[in-house]
């Protein structure tokens, strides 16, 4: 080779590392690490295949047949609460999964919503100069999280059961019922013109969007800020409106109405449902409202000043400047709050909300078939917070600092 | 410039200075009235908290009826209660509950022996608080006192009555599933983090990143039904473990997953350096790691590690699902009585200030330290 004979190491190749050779010592660290992990995969794998082998040998003895055909038969199980038709002398223990799912959804997106709102009020009610206003948010951060949520969704269980009968129903005006039977609440009849209208608002949030990032284009080019919020007002606003007015404006409330022992008609808010999520919001924003109150401390006060010395109003200081940095350091902790809010809705199987655990509880029970049900549930809640995991890192690192 | 500096140096007085805020009534000014909003919300909150207050106090103090006769069969005759009821609260049903909620079915006469194991649960936690015995030691005081525990509860050994395991419940229950789940999820818990934090074992890794994320995807819930009705198929013929066993192990791994993670938090926020320095003095990786980095990495870890065993210890009333006799299922069971009926608040909120006191003080200790 004619350039490795020259002298001058700028003109040779970059020399190739010596080969490591794999010695069979001891001491030879990659020979030790071969070793280590052949006998850790061992005795993992012959763990497993030793109850994968009493398994298979303790369904066989109680003639319990593995697979997923008992999703097709039919469920006798009686599901109260069901976003969507369910009669159980035809619906199938499929159906009813996939119900418990819908009702593990309906608790957890709410739930998040309103543990957001709950404890990002209560964080910064923490920090607020009056006295007694910081006094109470920390109270309330303090005794919630510390009592397990399982006690607290029994308390709010037992209290909603206690409430009294229909008959001797609280009530606000003649609109929302509390009762034992639950929360009656009035009940809008969905007409076509609802639907337009609703229709009418996404075209508006899209039409929003177009023109803040025109606007937002504009001003990167001139320097001068369009004003948006008229257009913004008219779009999301003025223009559902219009068009359910246009459409002859219906309204009309079905309000429940006591007939006999119970309420007929308008929508209900069953107690096991709203026990659960009274006490998920409750208990979850204690958590948020530390979170909250952590990120917002987090911000140094120069950005605050800094802010205010560019001329800024408190409000665009606190939407421009504080706010960003501080979801950066907020929405790591708040993924896993959410995640933890989701998880926690399985306590609904101890207040009979029939959720996903509770029903493949239920089919495990009848069918027998333990480990389906049992990977069912696992699978179900590994793909939400998958999810949710996937969502909130798009959103941290949309929001991330853009470094060189 | 000298225009500027005038008016402070203006001998006329045109500027006041700022008046005194001493005192109780300077510090209301500025926590309580500093502005008109702010005097209208305290305002408005003493008013409802002094209407809460007082009617908790009314409640639980001025109209609660705090023991009732027994009646002719022997049993406690609720009646004072239901006449209270919704004016006043029935801390009766505490007064003749209290030991079955704290020690639930074990065998009445014996029951100061778990009353003794929770004292000698209570004592070891404060002795691992304290920095003095964060020795060497420790270790076996922590065998020393389990041992006793297990002794003082089954007993058959020393003159004591053998009590078997399905008549335990109460607190015990409780402090003996979150404690020996850490005892014995900590190690794991270090090892999986070493293990996922390992750069030359690739397959061990991945092993310890599986496990926990798998673990941490899936609720409690999932894992203790689990333990309570795949673990029994898992198990060759005529092997059956108990079910507090079954939910104990469930629990460990369930810890050590979420432990896991705590320690790795700490192991990453270790400079490198210092690894750095003990491979330069030729220590093997075990010296390096118990001498070097775990002391150093767990002591960083010390508040997360805290607030985790909080959760661990709230967790553990998730038993009741699977039907596992703690604090929590010995609450629900006595409310279930038929002739206390209808006073679930009164143990609703004995539950909760056991709990709460436990929860508390470590929350203090990690924060206070």
């Amino acid at each position: 080779m004619p350039i490795a004979s020259s002298t001058d190491p700028r003109l040779t190749a970059p020399r190739a590392a010596p080969r490591k050779r794999i010695r069979l010592s001891w001491s030879d660290p990659v020979f030790r690490s071969i070793v280590w992990q052949v006998l850790i995969i061992g005795v993992i794998a012959a763990i497993v295949w030793y109850l994968a082998a009493n398994t298979h040998r303790n369904l066989a003895a109680r003639r319990i047949a593995t697979g997923f055909e008992f999703l097709s038969r039919n469920a006798s199980i009686p599901i109260s609460e069901s976003p969507i038709a369910y009669d159980p002398s035809v619906s199938t223990y499929g159906d009813a999964l996939i119900i418990g799912i819908l009702n593990t959804l309906k608790v957890a997106v709410i739930g998040v919503v309103l543990a957001t709102i709950l404890g990002t009020v209560i964080g910064i009610a923490r920090l607020s100069h009056n006295w007694l206003v910081a006094k109470l948010a920390a109270v309330y951060v303090e005794v919630l999280r510390d009592v397990p949520v399982l006690l607290q969704l029994l308390f709010w269980y037992t209290l909603l059961q206690t409430l009294p009968g229909p008959k001797q129903s609280l009530h606000i005006g003649s609109a929302v019922f509390l009762s034992n039977r639950g929360i009656k609440i009035p009940l809008l009849v969905w007409q076509p013109a609802h639907s337009w209208a609703l229709l009418a608002f996404a075209a508006g949030l899209v039409g929003t969007w177009v023109y803040a990032r025109r606007a937002r284009r504009r001003q990167e080019a001139t320097g001068a800020r369009p004003v948006v919020w008229p257009a913004a007002l008219a779009l999301l606003v003025a223009l559902p409106v219009a068009v359910w007015a246009a459409l002859g404006a219906p309204f009309h409330l079905e309000l429940p109405v006591l007939r006999g022992f119970n309420f007929q008609g308008g929508g209900l808010i069953s107690p096991e449902y709203g026990a659960l999520l009274i006490g998920l919001v409750i208990y979850t924003a204690s958590y948020i409202a530390e979170i909250v109150r952590s990120g917002i401390q987090a911000v140094a006060i120069g950005q605050w000043e800094a802010g205010e010395a560019l001329g800024l109003s408190r409000a665009q200081v606190m939407r421009r400047i504080v706010l960003p940095q501080a979801l950066r350091v907020i929405i790591p902790p708040m993924t896993s709050q959410y995640l933890n809010l989701t998880k926690n809705s399985s306590l609904a199987v101890a207040i009979g909300y029939q959720d996903v655990v509770s029903i493949a509880n239920t089919t495990l029970n009848q069918t027998g078939q333990a480990i389906e049900g049992i990977a069912y549930i696992m699978a179900v809640y590994l793909t939400i917070s998958l999810a949710i995991s996937l969502f909130m890192n798009w959103y941290n690192a949309h929001i991330a600092l853009v470094e060189r | 410039m000298s225009d500027i500096a005038a008016p402070a140096s203006d001998p006329s007085g045109a500027i006041r200075p700022p008046a005194i805020m001493l005192g109780p009534w300077g510090w209301a000014r500025a926590n309580l009235f500093n502005s008109w909003i702010s005097t209208a919300v305290t305002l408005a909150i003493g008013y409802l908290l002094l209407r809460g207050i007082t009617g908790f106090f009314d409640w639980a103090i001025v109209h609660a009826v705090w023991s009732v006769p027994l009646n002719a069969a022997g049993t406690p005759d609720a009646t004072a209660c239901q006449t209270a009821k919704g004016t006043g609260a029935c801390w009766a049903v505490i007064a003749d509950k209290y030991r079955f909620i704290l020690f639930g079915r074990y065998p009445y006469d014996q029951q100061w022996r778990p009353a003794i194991c929770v004292l000698l649960f209570i004592g070891l936690f404060i002795v691992s608080a304290m920095r003095r015995f964060w020795r060497r030691e420790l270790a076996l005081i922590w065998l020393g006192t389990l041992a006793a525990i297990g002794v003082l509860m089954w007993g058959g050994i020393l003159g004591l009555s053998f009590v078997q395991q399905d008549s335990w419940g109460g607190l015990p229950i409780t402090l003996i599933l979150s404690t020996f789940g850490l005892a014995l999820a900590f190690p794991l818990a270090v090892l999986v983090a070493l293990g996922r934090r390992s750069t030359n074992l690739p397959a061990v890794k991945m092993i310890c990143v599986v496990y926990v994320e798998l673990i941490r995807g899936v609720p409690l819930i999932s894992l203790l039904f689990m333990a309570s009705v795949m673990f029994p198929l898992f198990m060759p013929e005529g092997l059956n473990f108990d079910k507090l066993l079954r939910a104990q192990i469930a629990f460990i791994l369930f810890a050590a997953a979420y432990l896991a993670e705590v320690v790795r938090g700490g192991l990453q926020a270790l400079p490198k350096g210092q690894a750095e320095a003990a491979d330069a003095l030729g220590l093997s990786y075990w010296h390096k790691t118990g001498r070097i980095i775990l002391p150093q990495a767990l002591r960083l870890v010390i508040p997360p590690l805290v607030n985790t065993f909080i959760g661990f210890f709230k967790d553990t009333s998730l038993v009741l699902i699977i039907g596992i006799f703690d604090l929590l299922t010995a609450g629900k069971v006595a409310m279930s009585e038929p002739a206390w009926q209808g006073f679930s608040t009164e143990i609703h909120i004995v539950l909760a200030i056991i709990y709460f006191a436990f929860c508390f003080a470590m929350s203090k200790y990690s924060r206070g330290r």
